[in-house]
Formats: C-alpha cells, structure tokens, sequence
C-alpha cells in the first residue's frame, strides 16, 4: 500500500498534493520552499492524475486563483514563504469570508521584509490571528517532521472541507529542507464532478442545472445582515476550537518544567529535554500541533504541577502569548527563541531552562 | 546506536549526496535518519555542508551543534567544525589543500587522499564515494550491501549503471584510509 523513501519536506508536500486527490495548485517560487513546486513540475501529475500546476506571475495571482478553484468546489493549494504570505494576506481574508476551503503552506523564513532565507517562526501571529483584515482565524497546522508535512496535506484538506476554511500548514525552513524517511501514502483518486456536485454543491459553483444558483462571496452590505454573518463565523470558530485540538506530550506525566514548542523547536526542545532529564531536571515537552485552535485548555491542564513553562520559537516571542493566555499567571511563563534566520542549539534551550528555575 | 555526522566542503564535490547515500544506506537497515542542509545562496565552489543523524530510536534534534563524526573537505570547514567534534569522536579529511592540519588530539583522526586518488582513477565524480569508504573502514556503521541499496534508492534508474563504479570507489576508498598516528 504505502511506500517508504527519503525527502524533503517540501518534495513531500508536493507527492501529498498529488496522492491526495489535489486538483490544483497555483504558485510563484521563494527560497525555502521552491522545492514544492519544482517537484511538481518534476512529477507532471497533469499527464497523470490531470491535476492543474501553474506558476502564476505573483503571490496575489495565485491566491486568487486558488479563490477560483476553490469556488468551484475543487481541492486547490499554493505554498509560498513569509514575504509571500504577505502578499496573500488579501487573498485568505477574500477565502475566509467566502467560506472557501483550500490548502495554503507556509515555509516561513526570516522577517520582516524581504528579511532572510533562513529558517524562522516568526509568522505566527500571521498566521493564527487572521493574516488578513477582519475577524477570521485560518485552521493552521504545525508539522514537525517530514512524515507530518506528507500528513498534514491530506489532514488540511479534510479540515478545510469539513469547516468550509481555508487550512494552513505552518512549517519553517528546517522542516521544509531536511529529508527523513517518510511513508507515502497510497494515491486517492481526484474527485469526479459528480462528486463534488455530491458533497459541495450546496455551496460551490458547479454548474446549476435543477437548483438554486450558488453565490460565492465575501461581500454584504446590509450590517444587520454582516453581523449575522459573522456571528455565523465566530460560532464556527468555536466548534473548530472544541473539536479539531491536536498537540503531543513527552515526559509529561512527572514534569516539573515544561517546554512549550511547535515545528523543529519542538525538535530542539525534544533533545533539550533529554540533555535537562540527563541532568536530573524534571523537564518536558509540549507541543502544539494546532496552532489555531491552540490547545489552551490542555497545556492549562498541566499548569498545576508545574514550576514553570519556557516557551521556544525562532522568534522575538509571539506563541507564548497563547501560552500566558492560556495559564495565566498560576506560574511563571519565559520566552527563549533566536531570530532573524539563526537556529538555537538543543543546549542553548537547557541554558535558558536553568536560567528561568534560577530566576 | 545513534551517530552524528557533519559532511562539509566545496559545492560540487558532492557532499550533499554522500550524506543523501548515508541516510539511505541507514533506512535500508531500519535505521531512523535526518538529512539537514546548510542551504542558502550557495553555488559550485562556496561552502556547502550537510548534517546526517543515523539512530535505532527516533530523532529529536535533526539540528546538533556538536558531532560524533566530522568528514572534512577544505580547510574552511576544518577551521569551522574541528573543535566541534565530540571528544573522543572521529576526524576524517582529505588533506588535498589543507595547510594547517587538525590538532585536536582527543578524537581519532584519519586521513582519506580522495582527491589525488579519484585524479588517478580518471575520474573525478567518484570523489564523494571513496571518502564515503573511507569513512566507512573507520567507522563501519552501516554495511556495504546496505550502501549499494541505498545507492540503488537515491539514484535516477538512469544512473543505475554506475553503481558498480561507485561501489569500486567505496571499497577502494576503504584501502587508501589511513589513521593518523596520535600527536
């Protein structure tokens, strides 16, 4: 059924899109993750599968070409890295208000600006308060290996349809550049149009024939009737909030410090957990698998055993607002994290550790 | 058994696909593996390096700042990478280039003239193998079988055909090694 091989992350994302059913996806290239759209164009699934692949000519083309798609109810990705993120801000706000699903891969570098093509996890507030204007939460995904960036593609899409809402998969360079084996898969077939009619013509643009015509939309003019509308988002939100939080302990059950970490920190903080255990400190890990929802009401959970929580991002410290929000101020919550595309090593970690149980 | 290895030197003298080859070599045998890149604007003659963590149990850090192994292939990454060799670890180099030697005498230092052997053989692109043999008389963490499959899995079918040639190279890269005697 399933094969094993050794990839990167991004080569990985693109054999997922593929194995999964993938009808369409829509790019422009950015260092770390032009290997996604490379490999696709490598592996040719149109001649295969007939999925669509398409470089369009900027960021903002290809998220509004995902809008088409998606309108039409097909399964439809695109992946860039922060700068370019940034330019679909418009695009995920226009997705989320039309209650559009689709695949959005962010494999985040240094910022701001042009910034770095280093590894970084400094898109997190992009990426789970809204990355666009208005009141919307994108569901956002953190892979940590690349057997979960081959996951995640067929988890997204499910969520993304299950929700109507556009799915993030929030990964850095390290994720998207390094290879480990990883388990492929079998190939799902794309979706005929009799069954997209089946399962989202309801909603989605699939031809008329004997229904009412479907409009895809993000605009209302009527406050009354926006507010409505939104109330309808929020409640959404909640329902994805207490039905869709994944996340990983290790060493947890006897912990009396915890790291708190997502994508390869949670990697470097795994290896700073084994040096601290070695050293006789009751230390764990927490990690995050759903950024948004974040599982709050778990590591919350945890707070009564513990003497404190350090909380390690490639960044200046934004996850650990989720973190302090979520415990609040039962026990001491520290930020560690290098940025600007330098990657803090395993002992590092431990040094920040020891420092916050001395503080 | 967990062994980390850091493979550093010029682009081009394929560093990034002996760790590749390595990491299959370990899959073929069960192993957990981790392939990292250093990656960036980089070209053929800049620095390139690649991390490669071989383990029975799962991988956490694929990013380690101190390595069981170090296969060095210009003096930028011995000045770079020597003092991050474990101790009591292995230092291999070519010492094609190199004028200021290793001094650290608490790891195992071998020397692999990889560089004037592949020029013997006529052949320049099975430089990366014969250090890769070296490497593996050294340290014989994987088996040959198991690097012939992973040549196998790593390479386009169209480049099967040079499997034995670079199998050749491993082994004879396995003769050349020598142990530095401790200073």
């Amino acid at each position: 059924m399933s094969e094993l091989r050794l990839m990167k992350g991004n080569e990985v994302v693109a054999e997922a899109a593929i194995r999964c059913g993938c009808d369409a996806y829509f790019g422009y290239p950015i260092t770390p993750q032009s290997e996604v759209m490379e490999t696709l164009m490598e592996l040719q699934p149109w001649e295969t599968s007939g999925m669509v692949v398409l470089q369009a000519e900027s960021e903002t083309a290809s998220i509004n070409m995902v809008y088409g798609a998606a309108s039409a109810g097909k399964r439809v990705m695109t992946s860039s890295s922060s700068p370019g993120i940034s330019l679909m801000a418009e695009g995920l706000s226009y997705l989320a208000g039309a209650e559009l699903p689709c695949l959005v891969v962010d494999v985040s570098r240094g910022g701001p600006g042009l910034g770095t093509i280093q590894p970084s996890q400094a898109d997190y507030f992009m990426a789970t308060k809204g990355g666009g204007h208005g009141d919307f939460h994108l569901i956002v995904l953190a892979p940590a290996s690349v057997q979960e960036m081959h996951d995640f593609v067929f988890l997204a899409f499910d969520l993304a349809f299950k929700y109507r809402n556009p799915a993030m998969i929030l990964a850095d360079g390290v994720i998207g550049q390094m290879m480990e084996k990883v388990q492929l898969h079998a190939p799902l077939p794309r979706r005929t149009d009799e069954e997209i009619a089946r399962s989202s013509g309801s909603w989605a643009v699939t031809g008329k024939r004997n229904r009412r015509r479907n409009i895809i939309t993000s605009v209302e003019l009527d406050p009354a009737v926006h507010e409505k509308f939104n109330q309808k988002l929020q409640a959404k939100y909640a329902a994805i909030r207490e039905q869709e939080v994944r996340y990983e302990e290790l060493l947890c059950s006897d912990a009396e410090y915890l790291i708190a970490a997502y994508g390869i920190s949670a990697r470097i903080g795994q290896k700073a957990v084994e040096l601290l255990r070695a050293e006789g400190v009751k230390a764990g890990l927490f990690r995050p698998i759903t950024l948004f929802p974040f599982p709050a009401k778990e590591i919350a959970a945890r707070a009564a055993q513990l003497k404190g929580i350090l909380c390690v991002e490639l960044s200046a410290g934004q996850m650990v607002e989720d973190v302090r929000l979520s415990v609040g101020n039962r026990l001491p919550v520290a930020h560690f994290g290098r940025n600007g595309g330098v990657i803090h090593s395993p002992s590092e970690v431990v040094e920040a550790m020891k420092k916050m149980i001395n503080d | 058994m967990k062994e980390e290895i850091i493979i550093a030197g010029f682009g081009g003298q394929g560093v990034l696909s002996m760790g590749k080859i390595l990491a299959y070599s370990g899959i073929m045998q069960d192993q957990e593996v981790t392939w990292m890149p250093s990656y960036g604007p980089e070209m053929r003659g800049g620095t390139a390096n690649v991390t490669v963590i071989l383990s029975d149990d799962r991988i956490s850090s694929p990013i380690v700042h101190e390595f069981d192994t170090a296969i060095i292939l210009n003096q930028q990454s011995l000045d770079k990478f020597e003092a991050a060799v474990k101790s009591g670890g292995l230092l291999l180099y070519d010492p094609n280039g190199i004028t200021a030697p290793p001094t650290r005498t608490d790891v195992s230092i071998f020397t692999v003239a990889a560089t004037e052997e592949a020029a013997k053989m006529g052949n320049a692109k099975v430089f990366n193998m014969l250090v890769l043999g070296a490497f593996l008389k050294a340290k014989p963490i994987v088996q040959l079988e198991n690097v012939v499959k992973g040549l196998q899995k790593s390479l386009p079918e169209r480049a099967h055909h040079l499997i034995p040639m670079n199998e050749q190279a491993i082994l004879r890269g396995m003769e050349i090694v020598e142990r530095r005697a401790s200073a």
